[in-house]
């Protein structure tokens, strides 16, 4: 530990249990010389489902990859469990903390289980290359994916959605308490969407895995996220429950969006209505009326039961 | 489907799938473990009684046919006489071998970049490791009429000199693939200018003489060969293959190893030192003998597949193609002698194009 940490206080989350196990404190992130977070400090809430939303571009990605040390910040610097993390061995890092990239690579005619116990790197040595405990890892991951019916197929053969549970398969695979996750639904379709995110919320209820994850999809985000962080150009806007966050001011400032915020009759969490140049708001969702908004919710789910 | 039935080869499996993917049986002793993949296991025993096979061939073939009873009596030491144990122990053995070494180094090396890069051209034939070695080997035969052990010299400071360009341009600001093929040419181009004016320059033996060191040649290599190579590779083979585990990370894209715990520049810069050490060393001693580091890990990869890094098997490779083409060179035209590398470029370049015109058929790449 450096003289500058000594007496630093452990951040804790107002309301949660535990203490944050990864924070960045002060970070300015850059691409060679382009800034894109300046100065900028969160604390990821332990054992929670945190989502970070945000335009194109506003640096989530990268704070992102930041957290997950793929990326030095310029100055300021992300702490796991308080120590440094650019100053820990990558494989230290790497036992208790997993990266989903947006786009991994999956080497031509890989098969399902060869790349899902690739996830056992960290764990490995050149004397130690495949334990008992990185076979059950390895099976463990592949149920709990349910993609075990598909453990021989190669990889190439998938849906995309099949691929991803293959990907967040080796993530769970890797076996660490913190896993982040760069845009894991982007592109696929809205079955698979849902797929995914219900797979991540397990991984958080059944497991108490922290899981940290950027999305575009603000409905869906409000859904899972227990934290919401809300970017633009760099900087944090707002965070906190999806509630706190998603009001028609936020939503204005951070997406330049007009829209309605009504209840998500299924969830109850906030439920972001576009307006764009071609509608006007019906009666019953304009501001100020949420008592009519949640009347109607409570009608459509009654009449849809 | 339950945890337990996973894993677990099922009978069931046709024997294309297992082919394919033959589940690599787990070996554990205590706290140490290792996976071996059979498919690779009983490819690599095979090539290796190939290149056995080859090496005997190569040494009893020749002006003096020695019988293949009395090589395996000499090489085993239980037999042999003294005329066949000469010609064996003095010329046809450390050629051989010296063939053996520098296919296995070509093999290894190929196969090191193109995992690594994930780009069947990256190779160092054509990253500039090669043209490196013949500015340095030429510049001496040329300007110094120097001697073969000066010419190696010359082409190991060569070598030498075109990694560091490559290092310094291609590899320290993060190694892109298309980055480090692209260099590689353009730096071969630059040096290939050079070895085009001192051959211009040259008095015509040397130029000769040049010529075959360029085409790649065994001829006249010696136990003061062997003996080097065989300490070198020594060192960097073993090395390679404990760098080499950190590939199957590596090919998953950097932000993935980098995830996975790996140092990926550090495991980079390792991976293709060793693996440009092992082209230098081994042009340095024959020439760049064309297309053996680009062929044999394809040849590999055909044989092994993906799952397997597959470096013993494509440094087997490459001795082979090394020790049988040279015994073409030898007696194709006998008695006049072919430099392997023509041999080898003959072969290679038909393989390559034929590779070419299937991925592109397949619509996959390499």
């Amino acid at each position: 530990m450096t003289s500058e940490q000594v007496g630093m206080e452990p951040i804790v989350t107002p309301g949660a249990e535990k203490p944050s196990r990864l924070v960045a404190d002060h970070v300015h992130l850059a691409y060679e010389d382009h800034l894109v977070v300046d100065d900028l400090s969160i604390d990821i809430p332990t054992g929670k489902f945190t989502v970070i939303v945000g335009p194109n571009a506003c640096g989530k990605s990268t704070l992102l990859r930041a957290l997950a040390r793929l990326l030095t910040p310029k100055s300021g610097s992300v702490l796991l469990d308080g120590e440094e993390i650019r100053r820990l061995p990558t494989r230290t890092v790497a036992q208790r903390l997993g990266i989903l990239p947006q786009q991994p690579i999956s080497p031509d005619g890989i098969t399902v289980t060869d790349l899902v116990s690739r996830g056992r790197h960290p764990h490995q040595r050149w004397f130690r290359q495949w334990s008992k405990d990185d076979e059950r890892a390895v099976e463990a991951a592949l149920a709990a994916t349910a993609i075990s019916d598909l453990a021989d197929r190669s990889v190439d053969e998938l849906s995309g959605g099949q691929r991803q549970r293959v990907w967040i398969a080796m993530a769970i695979a890797q076996g660490t308490d913190i896993m982040l996750l760069d845009e894991p639904t982007t592109f696929l379709d809205l079955t698979h969407q849902i797929d995914v995110l219900d797979l991540l919320a397990d991984l958080n209820k059944d497991n108490g895995r922290t899981v940290v994850c950027v999305l575009h999809d603000l409905n869906l985000a409000c859904r899972y996220a227990h934290h919401l962080v809300a970017m633009k150009d760099g900087a944090i806007v707002a965070r906190g429950t999806p509630a706190e966050v998603i009001t028609q001011e936020t939503v204005e400032r951070v997406f330049d969006l007009d829209a309605r915020i009504v209840e998500d009759p299924v969830s109850g969490t906030p439920l972001v209505v576009p307006i764009g140049r071609h509608h006007q708001p019906v009666a019953g969702t304009e501001p100020g009326s949420e008592s009519d908004a949640d009347t109607n919710a409570g009608t459509s789910a009654v009449n849809a039961s | 489907m339950t945890a337990a039935e996973v894993g677990i080869p099922s009978t069931r499996r046709s024997w294309r799938a297992r082919w394919r993917d033959p589940h690599p049986r787990a070996i554990r002793v205590g706290p140490l473990s290792t996976r071996v993949d059979l498919r690779t296991l009983g490819v690599s025993g095979v090539l290796a009684a190939v290149v056995v096979i080859g090496l005997a061939w190569s040494v009893s073939v020749g002006d003096f046919p020695i019988p293949l009873r009395d090589v395996v009596g000499e090489l085993t030491g239980l037999g042999g006489n003294r005329a066949s144990s000469f010609i064996i122990q003095t010329l046809r053995l450390p050629r051989a071998l010296t063939g053996l070494l520098i296919g296995a180094a070509f093999g290894i090396s190929g196969q090191i970049f193109q995992r690594m890069v994930r780009n069947p051209l990256a190779s160092p034939d054509i990253l500039g490791v090669s043209s490196g070695a013949a500015v340095g080997a030429v510049l001496c035969i040329v300007a110094f009429a120097a001697s073969s052990t000066m010419v190696t010299g010359g082409a190991l400071v060569g070598a030498g000199l075109s990694v560091a360009a490559i290092y310094l341009l291609a590899i320290k600001k993060g190694l892109s693939s298309y980055r480090l093929v692209l260099i590689g040419i353009g730096i071969t181009a630059m040096l290939n200018a050079v070895v085009a004016y001192l051959l211009t320059r040259a008095a015509l033996y040397d130029a000769q003489r040049a010529t075959v060191w360029l085409t790649g040649s065994l001829n006249g290599r010696g136990w003061e060969y062997v003996r080097p190579l065989t300490i070198v590779l020594g060192v960097l083979i073993p090395l390679s293959l404990v760098l080499a585990r950190s590939l199957r990370s590596i090919e998953l894209g950097d932000d993935t190893a980098q995830g996975l715990g790996v140092g990926i520049r550090r495991s980079k810069l390792a991976l293709s030192l060793c693996g440009a050490g092992l082209a230098a060393v081994a042009t340095a001693a024959a020439g760049p003998v064309a297309f053996v580091a680009l062929v044999a890990p394809q040849i590999a990869r055909r044989l092994v597949g993906d799952r397997a890094i597959g470096l013993v098997p494509a440094g087997l490779i490459g001795a082979a193609i090394v020790v049988f083409a040279d015994v073409l060179a030898r007696r194709l035209f006998s008695p006049t002698e072919l430099p392997v590398g023509v041999i080898t470029a003959v072969v290679g370049a038909p393989y390559l194009l034929w590779l070419l015109a299937r991925s592109n058929r397949i619509g996959t790449g390499g």
